[in-house]
C-alpha cells in the first residue's frame, strides 16, 4: 500500500511546485514605479510631429497613459476597449507608441480610430525605460498629483478596468473629498 | 542473484555518472550587476541577460566576430561572440548569453546568444532583471530629488 | 453570423459531453441498459457538433473574417490558403478546438469498434472520454474562446507568425495531437478497468491495438517536428531538448513501454497493475505538456502567448484528472496482480527491463525539464540545463535498453534454453561488431569507441530485426509464416536500429562551419567547395528576401546549387532565415545565410550531415511497423466477431 500512497504523495508535491510556479508570472511584478512620480517626458506627437506631448499636459488630472506599438498583439485586442473607454469621457487617455514605425502608427491611428488625448512617438524606446516598461501593452493610471497608482500589463479590458483601476479610482477621488 | 547485484551497481554509478552531468551542465543566471561585482564563477559557464545597448554593437568589417554591451540598466557588461547572431537580434533589444568570463574577467566570451522569434517577448529573467533596476533606479531619483 | 454558429456549436457540444459522460457511467453502474446506450449517440453528435465548431472557425479564416479577434491575429489577406487553414491551430485558441476535435474523432472510432465489448465496459470508456471532452470544452470556453469578435474590424489582420507558415508546420501538430489525443483511449480503458475492479487479458487485447495507433502518430508527429526544426528554425540542428519537445517525448517514452508491457499483460496476464500505471502515466505526460506549453511556466521557443488564469484551470483539471486516476489506481490496483511466474532467461525478463529502462529515461527527461522550475520555486537561481546532460543522461539508460532488445524479441515466454539463443545470435551479434567498427573507420575515416558502440548498437538491432522475417520467407512450404505483429515488431526495431545509426554517425561525423563568404569567393567544408556566385533580392507573396546562389562542387564535380534566403516578411517585419538543404540518403549539405558583416561580406552556417536522413526514417519505420502489427489478425478477429454479433443481433428484428 505505501508504494500507492507514495505515488500520490509525489503527485500532490508536483501539483504543489506547478502551483507556485504559477504564481511566479512575470505580468504580476509590482511596478517600482508605484505610488512614486511617474516619470517626466516630452517627446513629439505621433499625429504633427511639429507639436509635442508630455507629462505636462495632464499635469493635475487623473489620466490613463498607454504604452502600446502597432507590432504587438496584446494592442490591437486592447483597442477597441481602449476606443470605447475613450467614448465614455471616464477618464483622458494618453498614449506613448514606444520603439515603432511612424507611418504605422499614424495609419493604425486613421484606420483603426485613435483613442488618445495625444500620443507621444517614443521611436528609441527611452521614455519606455524610464518608465520601466518591458512589453507592450502596458497601461499605467496616474494621480492627479502625478504619482502612478497602478500598473496593468497585457490588454486592457472591462473586467480589469472594473476590477483593478476603478476601486483605486473610487478611493482616490473619495480621499480627496 | 549476480545479476540482480550487477544491475544494482550499474544503478548505483549509472545515478552518481548523472548527477555528476547534472552539475557540470547546469547554467546559473547571473544578474549583469552580480557579475561586475566580481561574483560570477571565473571556470564555468552561465548565462547573463540585458538589453543590447544602442550603437555597441562593433565588428572589424567582414569578419564574423562581434562584439556588443549588455546593459541590465545599472551595470554594462561587454560580451564577445564569434557566430551568426539570431534573426532577431537587435540593438534596444533583450536578449540572453552563454558562455563565460574571459581570463582578466573584463569580456564575457558567449558560445551562444539567443533572442526569442516574438516581438513581445522578452526572458523572463532579464524582465526581471530590468524591473529591479529600474526600481533601484528610481530609489536613487528619490535620494538625489531628497537631498535637494 | 458564422461564428456564432461556431460559438453555439461548441456550447451545445459542452451539453453532449456532459450526457456521454455522465449517463453511461451511472448506467454502468446500475447495470442500466437504456442509460448505457446513450454514450454511442451522444459522441457521435458531440462529433458533429464540434466538427461544425470546427469548419465554422477554418471558415472564418479563409474567408478573412477579422471580426474574429483570433483570425485578426493570426491571419492576413495575403497569406495563402493552405496557411489560412494551417492558422486555424496556429495558436492556443485553435489548437486547443483541434484537440477537442480529435478527441472527439477518437471516441467516436472506439465507440465505433468496440461493439465486441462487454457493454458496460464500453460504456464507461466512453463516459471517461466524455470527462475529459467536458474539460478540454469548458476550459476553451471560460478562457480560450476562438471566435470572439473584434468591432471595428481591422482593415487587415496580424499575419501568422512566419515561423508557422511552412508546410511542415502546417501538419505537423494534426498529427502530433491525434497522437497525444490518442492516449486518452488507453487512459479510458485503465480507468474503466479499475471502475470494474475487473482486468483480463481480453482487456489487453482491446487495449493493444488503440495505444499502437496513438503511438503511431506520435511517432510521426515528433519526427516531423524534428524535421521541421531542422530546416525552418534555421541552424541544422534537429532535436534541442526544449521544454515542448520534452513535453511531447516523455508520452512517447510511457507509450512506448505501455506497448510492451500491453504485449505481457495480454499473452501472459503479468504486469497488470504495472500496465494500468503506464496507461494513466502516458495519458497523464501528455496533460502535462499541455500544461507546460500552455501555462507559459517554462519558456521555450514553441510555448504559446501565456496567460495565467489559462494555466490556472489546466493545473486544477490536471489534478482532478491525474489525481482521481492515481487514487482509484492506489484503490483498485492492489490485488490486481496475479502470480503466475517465470524464469529470469524469458521473454517477460526482458520486457520488464525495457519497462524499467524506459521508465527511467522518461523520468530522467522529467527531471530535467522541471528542474529549472524546482530550483526557481525554491529560490536556489535561475538555471537552464544544457542539451549535453540530456543526451548523456538519456544515452545511458538507452545503451542497454538497444542491447537488450536484440536478444529479447528472439527470447520465448516463460523459460528459454541459453544455448538456442546464443546459436541464434552469434552471426547477427558478429555482423553488428564488424560493421559498427569497419563502417566509421572506413566510410567516416575515424575510429572512435564510442561511436563505435553506437554503431556496433545501431548494425545489432538492424540485423537481428531482419532474423524472424528471413526465418518466415525461407520457410518450408505450408507453415505458417511470421504473424503480423511479430512482423511489426521485427519492423519496429529495425527502425531503432537505423534510428541509433544515424543519431550515431551525425552526432560524431557532423562538420560545422560559420564563415565570412564574399560574393565569387569559394570555401572548402568536409571536402564540398561552396562558391556564393550570386546574391540577388527576390519577392515573395508576404514577404522580400534576400537570395544567395550558393555552388557546391565536390572534386570539380557539380553537385549541387543551393538558393538560402533571409527573408522579411512585410506584416510583422520580422528577419527569418530560410536555409537551404541539399538532401540525400548518405548526407545533408546545409546552407543558411547570415547577416552582412561589412565589406560586401556575408556570415555563412555551412553544414555536412552525414545518415541524417537516417533519424527520421527510422522514426517513420517504427512507425510503419507499429502499422503492421495493428492489423494483426487477432485484433481483425474482433471486427468480425463483431460484425457475427451484429448479424445475431438483427436477426430477431
Amino acid at each position: 500500500m505505501a508504494r500507492y500512497i507514495a505515488l500520490i504523495v509525489a503527485f500532490v508535491i508536483m501539483i504543489g511546485i506547478f502551483a507556485a510556479g504559477l504564481d511566479r508570472d512575470p505580468t504580476k511584478l509590482p511596478s517600482p514605479l508605484i505610488d512614486k512620480p511617474a516619470p517626466e517626458y516630452e517627446l513629439p506627437r505621433v499625429m504633427d510631429p511639429l507639436l509635442t506631448t508630455g507629462s505636462t499636459d495632464y499635469a493635475g488630472q487623473m489620466v490613463l497613459v498607454n504604452i502600446w506599438a502597432t507590432w504587438c498583439a496584446g494592442c490591437r485586442t486592447e483597442h477597441e476597449y481602449l476606443l470605447e473607454l475613450a467614448g465614455r469621457n471616464e477618464i483622458p487617455i494618453y498614449g506613448i507608441n514606444w520603439r515603432d514605425d511612424r507611418d504605422a502608427a499614424l495609419s493604425w491611428l486613421q484606420q483603426l480610430g485613435d483613442p488618445y488625448v495625444a500620443s507621444a512617438y517614443d521611436e528609441d524606446g527611452r521614455v519606455g525605460i524610464d518608465w520601466g516598461v518591458y512589453g507592450a501593452p502596458e497601461t499605467f493610471l496616474i494621480g492627479a498629483g502625478g504619482n502612478v497608482m497602478y500598473k496593468h500589463v497585457g490588454p486592457m479590458n472591462e473586467a480589469t478596468w472594473q476590477g483593478e483601476f476603478m476601486p483605486r479610482i473610487a478611493a482616490q477621488t473619495g480621499a480627496t473629498r | 542473484m549476480l545479476a540482480v547485484g550487477l544491475a544494482a551497481a550499474g544503478l548505483v554509478i549509472a545515478s552518481i555518472l548523472t548527477l555528476q552531468a547534472f552539475k557540470e551542465n547546469l547554467m546559473f543566471y547571473i544578474e549583469i550587476s552580480e557579475v561586475a561585482k566580481g561574483n560570477a564563477p571565473k571556470d564555468r559557464n552561465f548565462r547573463v541577460g540585458g538589453l543590447v545597448v544602442e550603437g555597441s554593437v562593433t565588428r572589424v568589417p567582414g569578419e564574423l566576430e562581434v562584439e556588443f554591451t549588455l546593459t541590465d540598466l545599472n551595470e554594462q557588461l561587454v560580451v564577445y561572440y564569434d557566430g551568426i547572431l539570431p534573426d532577431l537580434f537587435r540593438e534596444g533589444q533583450g536578449i540572453i548569453a552563454h558562455g563565460r568570463l574571459d581570463d582578466d574577467g573584463s569580456r564575457f566570451i558567449a558560445d551562444q546568444v539567443l533572442a526569442k522569434h516574438d516581438e513581445n517577448y522578452m526572458p523572463p529573467e532579464v524582465a526581471e532583471t530590468l524591473a529591479k533596476h529600474a526600481a533601484a533606479q528610481e530609489a536613487a531619483l528619490d535620494a538625489e530629488t531628497g537631498q535637494q | 453570423m458564422i461564428p456564432e454558429i461556431g460559438h453555439f456549436a461548441l456550447i451545445l457540444a459542452l451539453s453532449l459531453a456532459v450526457c456521454q459522460s455522465v449517463m453511461p457511467l451511472i448506467g454502468a453502474h446500475r447495470n442500466d441498459a437504456a442509460l448505457m446506450s446513450v454514450a454511442g449517440p451522444a459522441a457521435v453528435g458531440q462529433l458533429v457538433f464540434v466538427a461544425v465548431s470546427f469548419a465554422c472557425l477554418a471558415w472564418s479564416f479563409l474567408q478573412s473574417d477579422f471580426t474574429v479577434l483570433y483570425v485578426a491575429n493570426h491571419s492576413h489577406r495575403a497569406l495563402p490558403d493552405v496557411y489560412k487553414i494551417a492558422a486555424v491551430w496556429g495558436a492556443h485558441e485553435g489548437s486547443l478546438l483541434l484537440w477537442i476535435l480529435l478527441l472527439a474523432v477518437w471516441t467516436v472510432a472506439v465507440a465505433r469498434y468496440s461493439s465486441e465489448l462487454p457493454r458496460a465496459m464500453s460504456a464507461r470508456v466512453i463516459g471517461v472520454l466524455g470527462l475529459l471532452s467536458f474539460g478540454f470544452l469548458l476550459f476553451t470556453l471560460l478562457t480560450s474562446n476562438p471566435f470572439e469578435r473584434l468591432i471595428p474590424a481591422p482593415a487587415n489582420g496580424a499575419d501568422l507568425n512566419p515561423l508557422l507558415q511552412d508546410i511542415g508546420l502546417a501538419i505537423h501538430p494534426p498529427i502530433l495531437y491525434t497522437g497525444y489525443v490518442g492516449f486518452s483511449v488507453a487512459f479510458a480503458f485503465a480507468i474503466a478497468a479499475m471502475l470494474t475492479g475487473h482486468l483480463d487479458q481480453a482487456w489487453a487485447r482491446w487495449t493493444r491495438p488503440w495505444t499502437i495507433w496513438a503511438w503511431m502518430f506520435l511517432t510521426v508527429g515528433i519526427a516531423l517536428g524534428s524535421w521541421w526544426a531542422y530546416y525552418e528554425l534555421g541552424w541544422g540542428g534537429w532535436w534541442f531538448w526544449d521544454p515542448v519537445e520534452n513535453a511531447s517525448f516523455m508520452p512517447w517514452l510511457a507509450g512506448t513501454a505501455l506497448i510492451h508491457s500491453l504485449a505481457v499483460t495480454e499473452k501472459r496476464g503479468l504486469f497488470k497493475s504495472w500496465t494500468l500505471l503506464l496507461a494513466i502515466s502516458a495519458f497523464s505526460l501528455s496533460l502535462l505538456g499541455t500544461f507546460l506549453v500552455r501555462s507559459g511556466i517554462l519558456v521555450s521557443v514553441h510555448a504559446f502567448a501565456t496567460d495565467p488564469a489559462r494555466g490556472l484551470f489546466i493545473l486544477i483539471f490536471l489534478g482532478i484528472v491525474i489525481g482521481g486516476a492515481l487514487i482509484l489506481y492506489a484503490w483498485r490496483a492492489p490485488g490486481m496482480d496475479s502470480a503466475a511466474g517465470f524464469r529470469p532467461l524469458s521473454r517477460e525478463t526482458f520486457l520488464l527491463l525495457n519497462n524499467v529502462l524506459l521508465v527511467i529515461a522518461c523520468t530522467v527527461i522529467l527531471y530535467g525539464t522541471l528542474a529549472p522550475l524546482l530550483y526557481d520555486v525554491f529560490e536556489w537561481g535561475k538555471i537552464s540545463i544544457g542539451p549535453p546532460w540530456f543526451e548523456f543522461a538519456f544515452a545511458l539508460p538507452m545503451l542497454p535498453l538497444t542491447l537488450l532488445i536484440g536478444v529479447g524479441m528472439h527470447t520465448a515466454w516463460r523459460s528459454q534454453a541459453f544455448g538456442a539463443l546464443f546459436a541464434q545470435l552469434k552471426i547477427p551479434g558478429t555482423i553488428a561488431i564488424v560493421a559498427g567498427i569497419a563502417v566509421p573507420t572506413v566510410f567516416y575515416g575515424r575510429f572512435g569507441l564510442l561511436v563505435s558502440v553506437g554503431a556496433i548498437a545501431g548494425f545489432w538491432i538492424m540485423t537481428v530485426s531482419l532474423l524472424q522475417p528471413l526465418r518466415s520467407w525461407r520457410r518450408a512450404p505450408g507453415t505458417p509464416g511470421i504473424s503480423r505483429s511479430a512482423l511489426g515488431m521485427s519492423v519496429a526495431h529495425f527502425g531503432v536500429g537505423m534510428f541509433t545509426l544515424g543519431i550515431t554517425i551525425v552526432s560524431a561525423f557532423t562538420v560545422e562551419a560559420d564563415l565570412s563568404v564574399r560574393p565569387g569567393e569559394t570555401v572548402e567544408v568536409a571536402g564540398y567547395s561552396f562558391k556564393l556566385t550570386d546574391l540577388n533580392n527576390v519577392q515573395g507573396p508576404n514577404y522580400q528576401a534576400l537570395e544567395g546562389e550558393i555552388e557546391i562542387r565536390k572534386d570539380g564535380k557539380f553537385v549541387a546549387e543551393l538558393r538560402p534566403q533571409k527573408r522579411t516578411y512585410l506584416v510583422q517585419q520580422s528577419p527569418m532565415t530560410e536555409a537551404a538543404i541539399d538532401a540525400g540518403w548518405n548526407r545533408d549539405l546545409f546552407v543558411a545565410l547570415g547577416d552582412p558583416l561589412g565589406n560586401d561580406a556575408w556570415s555563412m552556417r555551412l553544414q555536412y550531415k552525414p545518415l541524417i536522413r537516417f533519424i527520421w526514417l527510422g522514426a517513420l519505420i517504427m512507425a510503419f511497423g507499429g502499422l503492421i502489427a495493428a492489423s494483426d489478425r487477432r485484433y481483425r478477429l474482433q471486427a468480425t466477431a463483431r460484425e457475427g454479433t451484429a448479424a445475431l443481433r438483427e436477426e430477431p428484428a
